[in-house]
């Protein structure tokens, strides 16, 4: 009887199956890569509905965080400026510009302004800045020179081992308080992780790492 | 080490659930010996377990990797900032919770516009800064999906302007034919507004009812002192409590200061006050009873008036209840223990006896000496409302009403039986009713008209000489109208409502601002009116009422779920356990064993109760305690016209509610009914095996034995291949129960479920058990030697006991339930697969799993009520109660924020724990020896549970103490 398949069938057999098996290892491994926060989550850059510059707000004019990120120190939210706050200068300065239309209009109308979430966390974590920003660490530990960005992107990667590393030792991100929002801070003469260690000390800080310190 | 735990070691008193538990039916070994409730792991679609991997297979196959995209969220701020709103950051407003004709202060949470949680205000006396269950609960109802939200004429949709054209249309002359039927109207506004609407309409005519009312408790202060007054009490300062058929635990309390007074009288140790019940169904305050005695509802007056005749309140008689014999003794007890606590004693009448036994109370408290000490009593015009309803239920039989104008209330629903009201409402010319639902009533009248909900709109309440302001926390969901504001439309006034209000009080502008911060309206002070008790005239009330008759009897009491009906569409409280059957979606007969046994009836059958002609079906359940020959029916179910949580649920017993026997008939007929009902109780759920984790003595005992609660624990070396961790550092979080103050109200379950996002589950799933609440109540009941128709009641709060060497936490394949450095047993919700071993780990069944997605169908408006500091959980995860640690690190990082490294005692409390109005539930740092909690740890009362297991529970529980008359023992 012949035979149905051919001999050859056998070593193409013998090559293909550690081909489909690499094929599927490497598919895994490239799932497992990209999923990665590190490399899924950093770079993120959407477009904003009007494209305001950080870097010429808070880099070029100087202007602190908190006159427009006004809650971080009160609340778990940073909170976007409303429309008003945009409006107290820019009632005065560039009036008629074109690509302030939206805030405008938001300002006549009453409905907000569709800013794009850039930082998120998942749900069941419970992040809050008035606990961070209030001890001393700088909003640029977690969010990098937003004031040399024209378009804020997000730098870290905001996964769970990334807080823990901070979490189990925060001297290296913490400052004097009135310093947080001056993002390009670098002391004089000394050691930014000395200064942070004196101060950790200083204040008892001893952030949490079990589970229902960030999830509730 | 193996630890051996025999289930018959108890001596002495036995403590037990249900009587098919004290049985030991096959029934119940199988519910128990089963690791998970039969059913529990199945889907509840029809789709097998192997269907539903198929489906799953499917899906992951072509879900590819379509979902690669990052989704785009946007943040929306306000265009113009809102004064005082900061995002995440809640606000608290003052406001005023009316049912009935009894108001409590409130203090409302509001998460970014949303009222999501309800608190007690503490400036308000009647709160003391605790919430009833009814009050928290009613925050679910701003969002129910099924409120009434358009105005209907004849059934179908239209819209204000449309009622307002026709209102003006209408000719009503000087009001003749004009009807108007209102709640108890305790709103000082609503009066305003009804003064003007009867200048402009003088022949026209305002009437109140209230299905569940004052009416007896008036007419007997009226009998007594000649006067309509109600008494306040100090239970606080009462050694002596005499309850005459008086839940004044529950549904007789004027307010929570009532149970916050009675239990601190029994939290002190070393004198603890007595209270004697006499009741026919087993109440909450029967529960707290150190003597119970078990009487039909009409025997109750025999009772007080042998009381009254024994201490010479009234002129001597002849005995009804006879010298000697049981009752003979227990006049004798009482009378003799009452007159050595003069000025110290308390007498209270239950509402639904009639207006002779409130009157023997007023008379034997003014005897006693009581008043001006332990009662005061302040004046109270609500007029008699059974008896107005009737009056005009026969005008509008009549024909003579041509416009009725009904504000709330659903009297289709609730009305008296032989009232007619129901039918009548037919023969009106135009029906208006302005209701939150569209119920009974609101089927039946030509014009519906949408309620707003009491926290939506203004409004006042004035109870008992205490003003507040109803402050509302949102604008209207829907187009709806409060009564106050409807009556204004009427009168064509113009301007805010707020305007009324404030014009009401006359205050300025600094008074006012003070009223709406503290809740209260500082200048109304309460009154206490002079009162002198004329015994001839009980003596005559109390010969004039008819004997008992030996027929059965039938006893109406106020639901704890629904009230008279009205939460009906609230599954908050549909699914939390009645406080003694712990019956839930349902009200039942309740009788007792051996009345069960004449009516060759089990649990669940039906009875048929016929009262003047009309028949109900009710089916029965069956309850140790209960008087015999008697029946106990709940109000406020079997709702016809009602939304989709309500629908078909237990039995409607208003059709056999009579005027005449509006707390209870004696004309009833009670036999064996057709057919059977399926009842839900959560009772014999997570059982116990008969451990002793309930330990009580009497005050005797104590006195002889201080550490009898913890003398029979087991004495276990300490020995751990782990080694032990050392919680020595900083808050170490404990949490104590004291089973003298619990009144088991459920206060507490729906604080919890309201904080921590809890969801309702239904009936069907509840019986499978796999109901959410992280907190029960659990109701034992105890005798001595084996059965006896005279069980006490204790009971335990149980929730996740915290232990240090958690037994959960060894078997987390996943690490999802860890132990924090502080003590708390900590559940990581995104960690969890389910397995569900914890569960089983267990010995306090406490865990509670999401077989299903309990949130999945939930309706967009209803999620609004959450609270968005807790996780959401979804289905296949465990969870259970956390010591509310997100009031814990709000608190903390709050104090981090304000410089101090130390958090003051009693700055957190759980949402137990601020409701609860019996003081009962007390947290803190064990590792402060000066906070409360310490303090009370180190009580020789204080015990915690299944020592033998060495499981180092956090919570522990004060053992109960009884304080027995020797002359009854």
């Amino acid at each position: 009887m012949a035979l149905i398949f051919p001999k050859q069938l056998d070593s193409i057999v013998r090559l293909a199956i550690p081909l489909i098996g690499l094929g599927v290892l490497a598919g895994i491994g490239g799932a497992f890569y990209i999923t990665q926060p590190d490399v899924l989550e950093p770079g993120y850059q959407p477009e904003q509905p009007v494209p305001y510059s950080h870097k010429l707000h808070a880099g070029n004019l100087g202007m602190d965080c908190l006159y427009c990120h006004n809650t971080v120190d009160k609340s778990s939210f940073a909170a976007v400026p409303s429309t008003q706050t945009c409006m107290n200068c820019h009632g005065q300065v560039k009036k008629e510009s074109e690509s302030l239309r939206p805030i405008r209009e938001s300002y006549q109308s009453g409905n907000p302004v569709e800013w794009v979430k850039i930082h998120k966390l998942p749900d069941y974590v419970y992040f809050n800045h008035k606990a961070h920003v209030t001890v001393g660490v700088s909003c640029v530990s977690c969010h990098g020179r937003i004031d040399q960005m024209v378009e804020v992107k997000q730098v870290a990667n905001l996964s769970m081992s990334w807080c823990l590393e901070c979490h189990r030792n925060p001297a290296p991100n913490v400052r004097p308080v009135e310093l947080v929002t001056k993002l390009d801070w670098k002391p004089e003469g000394r050691d930014a992780a000395d200064i942070g260690r004196e101060l950790v000390a200083q204040k008892h800080i001893n952030p949490p790492t079990n589970c229902s310190g960030c999830h509730r | 080490m193996i630890v051996q735990i025999d289930p018959v070691k108890q001596t002495g008193k036995k403590y037990w659930r249900s009587l098919e538990e004290l049985s030991n039916t096959s029934q119940f070994r199988q519910w128990v010996d089963k690791e998970f409730p039969s059913g529990a792991g199945e889907m509840l679609d029809g789709n097998s377990r192997r269907r539903f991997l198929n489906i799953m297979a499917a899906s992951m196959g072509l879900a590819g990797l379509t979902a690669c995209r990052r989704p785009v969220e946007h943040i929306l701020p306000f265009a113009k900032s809102v004064e005082e709103q900061i995002p995440g950051v809640p606000l608290h407003y003052a406001s005023v919770f009316s049912l009935g004709s009894k108001a409590q202060g409130l203090v409302v949470e509001s998460n970014d516009g949303r009222p999501t949680k309800i608190e007690g205000n503490k400036k308000h006396a009647r709160s003391l800064g605790a919430a009833s269950g009814f009050a928290q609960a009613s925050v679910l109802n701003v969002y129910d999906p099924d409120r009434s939200q358009v105005v209907l004429e004849a059934g179908k949709k239209s819209n204000w302007a449309k009622f307002a054209e026709f209102w003006k249309s209408q000719n009503l002359g000087d009001g003749e034919g004009v009807r108007v039927l209102t709640t108890a109207n305790i709103s000082p506004t609503l009066a305003g507004l009804e003064e003007q609407f009867l200048a402009k309409y003088p022949k026209a005519r305002f009437v109140e009812y209230e299905a569940i009312n004052e009416d007896e408790l008036l007419a007997g202060s009226e009998l007594a002192f000649k006067q309509r007054v109600r008494p306040v009490y100090d239970m606080e300062k009462a050694r002596v409590v005499v309850s005459l058929d008086s839940d004044f635990l529950l549904h007789d309390a004027a307010g929570l200061d009532t149970i916050r007074g009675f239990a601190r009288g029994r939290k002190n140790e070393h004198e603890i006050s007595r209270l004697y019940a006499v009741e026919s169904n087993y109440s909450t305050t029967g529960a707290q009873a150190d003597h119970r005695l078990r009487l039909k509802p009409s025997e109750v007056l025999g009772f007080a008036a042998d009381l009254a005749r024994e201490m010479g309140a009234l002129p001597q008689g002849l005995k009804i209840l006879g010298q000697d014999g049981k009752f003979g003794k227990w006049v004798k007890a009482v009378a003799k223990d009452l007159n050595e606590h003069k000025g110290t004693s308390v007498v209270l009448a239950g509402s639904r006896q009639p207006a002779a036994v409130h009157a023997v109370a007023a008379l034997l408290n003014s005897a006693l000496g009581n008043v001006g000490t332990t009662v005061e009593y302040v004046k109270n015009d609500r007029p008699a409302m059974g008896e107005s309803i009737g009056k005009l239920s026969a005008e509008m039989g009549s024909g003579a009403v041509k416009t009725l104008l009904v504000l709330g209330g659903n009297p289709a629903y609730t009305a008296p039986a032989d009232s007619g009201f129901a039918s009548n409402l037919s023969k009106v010319g135009s029906v208006i009713y302005l209701g939150a639902e569209a119920d009974e009533t609101a089927k039946t009248a030509k014009w519906h008209l949408p309620q707003s909900h009491f926290l939506e709109s203004w409004g006042d309440a004035l109870v008992d000489g205490i003003a507040s302001v109803q402050q509302p926390l949102i604008e209207p969901m829907f187009e709806t109208m409060s009564a106050i504001e409807l009556l204004a439309m009427m009168l064509d006034k113009q301007g805010k409502t707020v305007e009324l209000v404030k014009a009401q009080w006359k205050l300025d502008d600094k008074a006012w601002r003070s009223a709406l911060h503290d809740g209260v309206i500082e200048s109304v002070k309460p009154e206490s009116v002079k009162v002198a008790a004329d015994a001839k005239a009980v003596d005559a009330a109390v010969v004039a009422v008819k004997k008992p008759m030996s027929g059965f009897e039938v006893g109406f009491y106020p639901s704890a779920t629904t009230y008279d009906g009205r939460f009906g569409n609230n599954g908050w409280l549909q699914e939390t356990p009645e406080p003694m059957t712990k019956l839930v979606w349902d009200n039942a007969a309740i009788i007792s064993p051996k009345t069960a046994e004449g009516l060759k009836v089990v649990q669940g059958e039906n009875i048929s109760i016929t009262v003047a002609g009309k028949t109900v079906n009710v089916p029965v359940m069956i309850l140790p305690g209960h008087a015999e020959n008697c029946v106990s029916v709940a109000l406020g179910y079997g709702r016809k016209v009602v939304g989709r949580v309500g629908k078909d649920v237990g039995v409607d017993v208003y059709p056999i509610r009579t005027a005449a026997g509006m707390g209870f008939s004696t004309q009833a007929t009670v036999a064996k009914g057709t057919g059977t009902h399926n009842l839900v109780t959560t009772q014999e759920h997570f059982y116990q095996e008969a451990r002793p984790i309930v330990r009580e003595a009497t005050l005797a005992k104590y006195h002889h034995e201080k550490n009898f609660a913890t003398a029979e624990d087991e004495h276990i070396d300490e020995y751990s291949i782990y080694g032990y961790h050392k919680y020595d550092q900083g808050n170490q979080w404990g949490l104590v129960f004291d089973l003298n103050a619990c009144v088991g109200c459920n206060a507490c379950v729906t604080a919890c479920q309201a904080e921590n996002n809890i969801p309702i589950v239904g009936k069907d799933q509840v019986e499978k058990g796999r109901e959410m609440h992280w907190i029960r109540l659990d109701r034992y009941f105890s005798a001595e030697g084996e059965h006896s128709d005279d069980p006490q009641v204790v009971y335990q709060p149980m929730g996740c006991q915290h232990c240090e060497t958690a037994p959960c936490e060894s078997v987390c394949p996943v690490a999802a339930t860890t132990h924090s450095p502080e003590g708390l047993n900590d559940m990581a919700y995104n960690r969890c697969v389910g397995t569900r071993y914890c569960a089983n780990n267990c010995p306090f069944k406490v865990r509670r799993f999401n077989y299903l997605n309990w949130h999945k169908d939930m309706e967009e408006s209803m999620k609004m009520v959450s609270n968005p500091n807790v996780s959401v959980r979804m289905r296949g995860v465990m969870e259970k109660c956390t010591y509310c640690v997100q009031r814990i690190q709000e608190k903390k990082i709050q104090a981090k924020v304000e410089g101090r490294r130390e958090l003051r005692d009693g700055e957190i409390l759980t949402a137990c724990q601020q409701t609860c109005p019996a003081e009962a539930i007390t947290f803190g740092n064990i590792n402060d020896p000066n906070s409360a909690v310490s303090k009370l740890k180190k009580k020789d009362l204080n015990y915690g549970l299944l020592k033998e297991l060495n499981l180092k529970p956090r919570t522990s529980y004060l053992a109960k103490l009884r304080n027995p008359n020797p002359e009854l023992a």
